[in-house]
C-alpha cells in the first residue's frame, strides 16, 4: 500500500512533530509512505474566505502531486474536509474525483482503513479531546452531540489503547474552539473568548494535555493557553499514538 | 438600578443604521465579559433543555427528515399550494391580500386600519412585522402599536430590536426589565422579581386588549387544503388578542404555507422541542374565519422569497420555521448577541437570509461564522445552514462585496501557492507563513496577538526534515 503524506502548510511550518510522528506512526504499522516535496496547501484558507475561484492552481498542482497514490493520508481534518469537498480538476476531472475518494485524516486512516485494533504507547497523562468541527462534523470522526443518534468516537478509540492515559470528560463535549481561519482575525473579539471558554472547559476538568486530530484548532488554543502562562499543552494525536512505550 | 453590569451594551441598539458591521458590534459587546459569559451560559442552558427533548424522541431524525422533504414539496409547488390555500381562505370568509415588499405589506395594514378608523392595535409575536419595519411605519401614520408577546413588550418598551426571534428580550437581565418596568409601568424601583414584573406587564396588557379593535398576529403554517392558519404561543396572548378585536389581520411569509392538515403534527413536534425543549407550545392555535361581525384577513408577504427561492444554492433557507435552535447552539451567536447581525433575523439563519434583501448591507453576516456546522445539525428542518454560509462567501466575493486589501492579500496567496518552488524558498527565507499568514505576524496591531501567543517557529521544518532523513538514508 502506498500513502501519499499530505502535510497542510502551517504543520509544516510549525508542528513538524505531529508530521513526523504520523510518517512513522504510519510505517510502524508497514505502510509505504511518500512526502510529494512539491506541496504547497490545499486552498482552504482561500476558499473558506470566499476566494474559491482563486484556488484553482492550487487544485491543480494537488491534483498532480497525489494522484498516483494508493491513499492520501493528513493529520488535519478540515484539510482533508476541504480535498473531500471541493477539490475541482479542469485538467484531470476523474483524477480529482478519485482523489476526494481516497485521501483520508489520520484517525479515520487508522481505524477504517488500517483497523488497528492495538498500539504500543505511553502516555501517563489526563488528556481530554478537543473534537475539531471539521473532523467531527463533517468527516464524523465523532458522534455529534446535537443529533439523536449512538454515540462513537474514533480518536478516543484510538487513545483508549494507549497504555497509562487518562481521558478526562468535558462539560461541553463537542464546542468550537473559534479559530475558523481568517475567522480568528477578522472576527478577533468573539474568537480569542471561543478559544478562552474551550480552553477553560479543559482546564476546568483537569487535562494536563489537550490533543485532536487538527491542528488548526490546537495552534488557537496553544496561543490561548500561552497567553495565559499556563502549564497545559496541546499535542497532536499522533504524537500521543507515537510516544514511546517504554519511556 | 443596575448594579452588576456596566452599561456598555445598554441603551439604543445598534439596528444596523450605525452602519457597523458584525465584527465592530461583537467587539463592543465583548467588552463586558461577565456579561458574555452570562449571554452564553443563558443560551447555552437553552440548547441543553432542546438535547434533553429531542433525545426522548427515539425517532427524531426522521421527523427532521420528515418535515424537511415536506418543506421541499411546498417550496417546489409553492404558486400551486398558495393558490389553493387562497381560494380556501377565501370560501372561509377571509380576505386575501398580497405583497411584494415590506411596503405594500405596511400599506396594506395601515389601509385595512384606516377603513375602520382604527388608530391603536395590539400585535402578537410576528417576526415579519420586525422584517417589514411595521411599528416604525405605522407609528409615522400615527398608530399605536402594543406588541403583546412579553419578551416583544419588553424590548418594545427599551426601544430596541429583538435581539432572538424565539426569545426576544433574551439579551437583558430582569433588573434591566425591573428598571425599565419601573419607568412605563410604575413597578416599584429596584423590583426584579420576574413574578411580579410579569404580573404587571399582565395587568398593563390586558386593559389594551379589552381596548383595542384590531389585533395582528403572525402566522406559523398555514394549510393550503383548508385555509386555515396556525399561530403558536406560550402566553395566549395571539388569542386574546384575537378573540377581542373586531379586525383580525394575520401577517405571513408566502414559504409558511403547509399542504395538509395532517402535516401540522410533524412541525407542532419538532417547533418547541427545538426552540426551548418543551413538548408542545402552550397555545397553537387554529384560526380559520372570521366569528359573526368579525374580519378577518391574510396578508401574504413576498419580500424577497421568490428571489431566494430562485437561488438554487439559497432555496433551502425558506424551509426554516423560526425556532431559533440555531441561534441557540451559535458559538458565535451566544457569544455577540443578536443585535450584533443587525438585521431582524439574528444568528445564522439571519446571516444567510440577509443577503437576500442587501447584498452590500449584510455582506459581513455569512463571515460571521467559523462553519462549525453545529446549527446545521440541530434545525429542525435540516438546512444546510453551514453550507449556505460558505457559498454566500463565495457569492460575495464575486459580486465584489469583500474589502480590496483582503483580495489582494488573498491573490497574493494563491499565487504563491501554485508554485511550489517560491513556497520552498519562501520557507527557507525565514517562516513565509508569518508573512502571508497575516494572523500570524506578532505585533500590537495584529488581532491575533491581543490575546494569542504566537506558535513557536521549529528549528526545521518537516519538508526540511524529511530531506535530511532522504539524505542519510541514501548515504
Ligand atoms: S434555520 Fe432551522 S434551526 Fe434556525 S430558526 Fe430556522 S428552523 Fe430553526
Amino acid at each position: 500500500m502506498r500513502v501519499g503524506l499530505f502535510i497542510p502548510c502551517y504543520v509544516d511550518q510549525f508542528y513538524p512533530n505531529a508530521a513526523i510522528a504520523t510518517l512513522q506512526l504510519l510505517e510502524k504499522f508497514g505502510v509505504d509512505v511518500v512526502f510529494p516535496k512539491k506541496q504547497t496547501c490545499c486552498g482552504q484558507p482561500m476558499a473558506n474566505s470566499g476566494f474559491s475561484h482563486l484556488s484553482s492552481e492550487c487544485d491543480e498542482l494537488f491534483v498532480e502531486n497525489f494522484s498516483e497514490f494508493d491513499y492520501i493520508v493528513c493529520p488535519s481534518g478540515s484539510c482533508v474536509l476541504h480535498i473531500k469537498d471541493h477539490l475541482h480538476s479542469a485538467k484531470s476531472p476523474d483524477k480529482a474525483k478519485a482523489i476526494r475518494k481516497k485521501v483520508f485524516e489520520l484517525v479515520e486512516f487508522l481505524t477504517d482503513i488500517l483497523e488497528i485494533k492495538e498500539l504500543k504507547a505511553k502516555f501517563p497523562f489526563k488528556v481530554g479531546i478537543h473534537q475539531s468541527c471539521h473532523g467531527q462534523r463533517g468527516l464524523k470522526l465523532s458522534q455529534m452531540s446535537e443529533l439523536v443518534a449512538p454515540k462513537f468516537s474514533k480518536p478516543e478509540t484510538l487513545l483508549k489503547m494507549v497504555d497509562g492515559l487518562e481521558l478526562i470528560n468535558l462539560t461541553r463535549v463537542d464546542e468550537c474552539c473559534g479559530f475558523g481561519g481568517t475567522f480568528c482575525v477578522a472576527e478577533e473579539a468573539v474568537s480569542s473568548k471561543m478559544g478562552k471558554d474551550r480552553v477553560a472547559d479543559h482546564i476546568q476538568n483537569g487535562a494536563e494535555y489537550i490533543t485532536g486530530a487538527d491542528l488548526s484548532c490546537l495552534m488557537h488554543m496553544e496561543g490561548i493557553l500561552k497567553r495565559q502562562k499556563s502549564n497545559v499543552k496541546v499535542i497532536h494525536i499522533a504524537e500521543i499514538l507515537n510516544a514511546d512505550p517504554n519511556p | 438600578m443596575i448594579k452588576e453590569t456596566s452599561n456598555k451594551s445598554k441603551g439604543k441598539s445598534p439596528s444596523g443604521d450605525s452602519g457597523a458591521d458584525h465584527a465592530t458590534l461583537s467587539d463592543i459587546f465583548n467588552q463586558d465579559e461577565p456579561r458574555v459569559n452570562w449571554h452564553d451560559e443563558t443560551l447555552w442552558f437553552v440548547r441543553t433543555k432542546r438535547d434533553k427533548a429531542v433525545n426522548t424522541i427515539p425517532e427524531w431524525e426522521l421527523l427532521r427528515e420528515t418535515a424537511s422533504q415536506i418543506k421541499h414539496n411546498v417550496l417546489s409547488n409553492l404558486s400551486a399550494y398558495l393558490e389553493q390555500f387562497e381560494e380556501k381562505a377565501i370560501a372561509n370568509g377571509v380576505q386575501v391580500h398580497w405583497a411584494a415588499d415590506a411596503k405594500e405589506h405596511n400599506e396594506i395594514v395601515h389601509s385595512i386600519l384606516k377603513k375602520h378608523s382604527i388608530n391603536r392595535m395590539v400585535k402578537s409575536k410576528s417576526m415579519l412585522t420586525e422584517e417589514c419595519h411595521l411599528n416604525d411605519y405605522l407609528s409615522k401614520n400615527g398608530v399605536e402599536v402594543i406588541d403583546t408577546d412579553l419578551g416583544e413588550r419588553i424590548v418594545q418598551l427599551a426601544d430596541e430590536p429583538p435581539s432572538h426571534i424565539v426569545l426576544p428580550c433574551i439579551h437583558k437581565k430582569k433588573e434591566e426589565i425591573g428598571d425599565l418596568f419601573h419607568i412605563h409601568l410604575g413597578t416599584a424601583a429596584g423590583e426584579a422579581d420576574p413574578q411580579v414584573l410579569t404580573e404587571a406587564a399582565r395587568q398593563d396588557l390586558r386593559s389594551a386588549f379589552l381596548t383595542r379593535r384590531a389585533a395582528l398576529t403572525g402566522v406559523n403554517f398555514a394549510v393550503a387544503e383548508t385555509g386555515e392558519i396556525v399561530v403558536c404561543t406560550n402566553e395566549g396572548n395571539a388569542d386574546m388578542g384575537v378573540h377581542l378585536a373586531d379586525v383580525h389581520i394575520a401577517s405571513m411569509g408566502i414559504e409558511k404555507i403547509i399542504p395538509e392538515r395532517k402535516h401540522l403534527g410533524f412541525f407542532l413536534r419538532l417547533l418547541t422541542r427545538s426552540a426551548t425543549g418543551q413538548p408542545i407550545t402552550t397555545y397553537s392555535s387554529h384560526f380559520k374565519k372570521p366569528r359573526p361581525g368579525q374580519e378577518m384577513h391574510i396578508i401574504l408577504v413576498d419580500n424577497g422569497r421568490s428571489r431566494q427561492l430562485g437561488r438554487e444554492d439559497f432555496r433551502n433557507s425558506l424551509k426554516c420555521i423560526r425556532c431559533g435552535a440555531c441561534m441557540n447552539t451559535c458559538p458565535v451567536y451566544r457569544r455577540s448577541g443578536g443585535h450584533s447581525y443587525h438585521y431582524a433575523i439574528s444568528g445564522p439563519i439571519g446571516a444567510i437570509l440577509a443577503p437576500n434583501l442587501d447584498m452590500k448591507k449584510y455582506a459581513d453576516l455569512p463571515f460571521a461564522s467559523t462553519l462549525c456546522g453545529s446549527c446545521s445539525n440541530v434545525c429542525p428542518v435540516k438546512i444546510d445552514i453551514h453550507d449556505q454560509l460558505y457559498k454566500w462567501r463565495q457569492v460575495l466575493v464575486k459580486e465584489g462585496h469583500v474589502s480590496p486589501v483582503k483580495a489582494a492579500g488573498m491573490k497574493g496567496m494563491a499565487w504563491m501557492f501554485s508554485f511550489p518552488a517560491l513556497f520552498n524558498i519562501a520557507g527557507k527565507s525565514g517562516r513565509w507563513f508569518m508573512k502571508y499568514f497575516p494572523f500570524m505576524v506578532s505585533n500590537k496591531l495584529n488581532p491575533w496577538y491581543k490575546e494569542r501567543e504566537m506558535p513557536a517557529p521549529p528549528k526545521e521544518s518537516f519538508r526540511e526534515w524529511y530531506a535530511r532523513r532522504e539524505k542519510n538514508n541514501r548515504k
